[in-house]
């Protein structure tokens, strides 16, 4: 395990993100509290989405090993709407600090989920359109997908960041819950927009439960119904080029989700690459506060014209 | 006597002001038409969540709530509706701008498997989102809670403590 870097990323993360930090003490301030009951999943999606007019400001990190070159340390900023009870909308911000090279923004994702079903089925499909405007140096991991491998994230970042990404990302989200345990399975299907560009594949799937499955009376942190803990496994299925498993990375990552009575969420997520082209490890951990009544509030800024 | 002359800024301050003036006449103007238009998508919404109780199947609604009567399960389910609902629904369950009243006729008169199922499968094209990600016990656990704000207003409604905890 690398002790040192991981040392050096916690402080860097505490100095160079403080305008994401300062955003989210400023949003904790304007709205009101909602408890959040969020699954542990950081990769894969279950079907359930924000609740409608409330706004969840997330902050994500991931800790990736690099075999032949420097660690990283990437992290984003989600900013997530309830457009509607089947709509949700969702804004990021990318961004990474290669360890002895430099930290770069590598671009943002505007992402909409549509629930297709008006009721629960025992599977429940959601549909998944993002774009992304994403350099080379992005390394957020957050899908991975074709033939990415570990040496894709070797380039320095002063060249990785002149090569930008547009793509559109679909993925279909099938979820079911039975019984208190959630499974989720998301395949990728991923175009660049230039035209040249071949569709890439990609899945994701999860399983999760909660540590108790019924609520104990009183008020508390540490009651085991606030515990969601799970194991999600993601990787690339190539391309419609030359589709497979040659030349992949999957990996496989125990998962806990601690939602707090005080509104905030903390994740904490393990990732272990499974093959020779993957990282060893992927360590993310994440923190996300949600606001009940988000666009009430600003409906009322506007004298309710919204 | 010699007019002072206008400047073209202060023509454009001028056009400026009174274009300004003219937006805000029209907001105030159209205020209480927009306010109006508003109560009334809030009111056919709630009808709409009202409504969507009757569309719950027999087999649903004729669930038993496994947790009838326990005052510690209602508890519980106090909390997670404080936690989950009563953000829309008021912590009293008397309704906001968000979400209708839980303490009227149609939702008083609905059996324990129809709030479960309701619950479970939301009423999504009206704004009440799915709520299976809460285990099942839990929901019963706030169905019972539901049901314990009832037997509440049975008992106070002479002192007019309708859904009060």
């Amino acid at each position: 395990m690398h002790v040192r870097p991981l040392f050096d990323f916690v402080l860097r993360t505490g100095r160079r993100n403080w305008p994401g930090i300062l955003l989210l003490c400023l949003v904790t301030h304007l709205s009101t509290r909602s408890f959040a009951q969020e699954s542990p999943y950081i990769v894969t999606y279950d079907h359930y989405l924000e609740e409608p007019g409330n706004l969840e400001v997330e902050y994500f990190s991931t800790f990736g090993t690099q075999r032949g070159g420097n660690d990283f340390h990437a992290f984003w900023m989600e900013f997530e709407y309830g457009a509607t009870a089947w709509w949700t909308t969702e804004f990021y911000l990318d961004g990474q600090t290669t360890f002895s090279d430099s930290t770069v923004f590598t671009g943002f994702r505007f992402e909409n989920r549509l629930r297709l079903l008006p009721r629960e089925h025992i599977v429940n499909p959601v549909l998944y359109i993002e774009y992304e405007n994403t350099s080379a140096a992005d390394k957020i991991l957050k899908e991975v997908e074709s033939h990415d491998v570990e040496s894709d994230y070797l380039e320095p970042n002063g060249e990785a960041r002149r090569d930008h990404d547009h793509e559109l990302e679909m993925k279909l989200l099938l979820s079911s819950t039975f019984k208190g345990w959630n499974v989720a399975l998301n395949p990728i299907f991923t175009k660049n927009l230039l035209p040249s560009e071949p569709w890439e594949f990609g899945y994701a799937l999860g399983a999760s439960r909660p540590l108790a499955l019924k609520a104990t009376p009183n008020h508390c942190n540490l009651c085991p119904e606030n515990f969601i803990a799970g194991v999600e496994m993601y990787g690339g299925l190539g391309d419609a080029q030359s589709p497979g498993l040659h030349e992949t990375s999957h990996y496989l990552a125990p998962v806990l989700a601690w939602n707090l009575p005080s509104d905030w969420t903390f994740r904490l997520s393990s990732g272990f690459g499974l093959n020779d082209n993957s990282h060893r490890l992927l360590l993310r951990w994440g923190v996300s506060r949600e606001f009940a009544g988000f666009g009430e509030m600003v409906k009322h800024l506007f004298g309710g014209h919204l | 006597m010699r007019q002072p002359a206008i400047s073209s800024r202060g023509r454009c301050v001028g056009w400026l002001e009174r274009g300004c003036l003219t937006a805000i006449a029209l907001c105030v103007a159209v205020s209480p038409l927009t306010a109006q238009k508003n109560e009334n998508a809030m009111r056919k919404r709630q009808h709409n969540v009202y409504a969507a109780l009757e569309s719950a199947p027999s087999a649903a609604r004729a669930r038993k709530n496994p947790m009838e009567g326990h005052a510690r399960e209602a508890e519980a389910g106090g909390k997670l509706f404080d936690q989950h609902c009563a953000d829309c629904h008021g912590r009293k369950a008397g309704g906001t701008r968000r979400g209708p009243s839980l303490l009227v006729e149609p939702v008083e008169q609905a059996s324990p498997g129809t709030l479960f199922w309701i619950l479970t499968n939301g009423v999504v094209w009206h704004g009440m989102p799915v709520w299976s990600k809460l285990p099942e016990p839990e929901r019963w656990q706030i169905v019972t809670f539901l049901e314990s704000l009832r037997s509440n207003s049975k008992t106070t409604t002479s002192s007019g403590d309708i859904g009060s905890r």
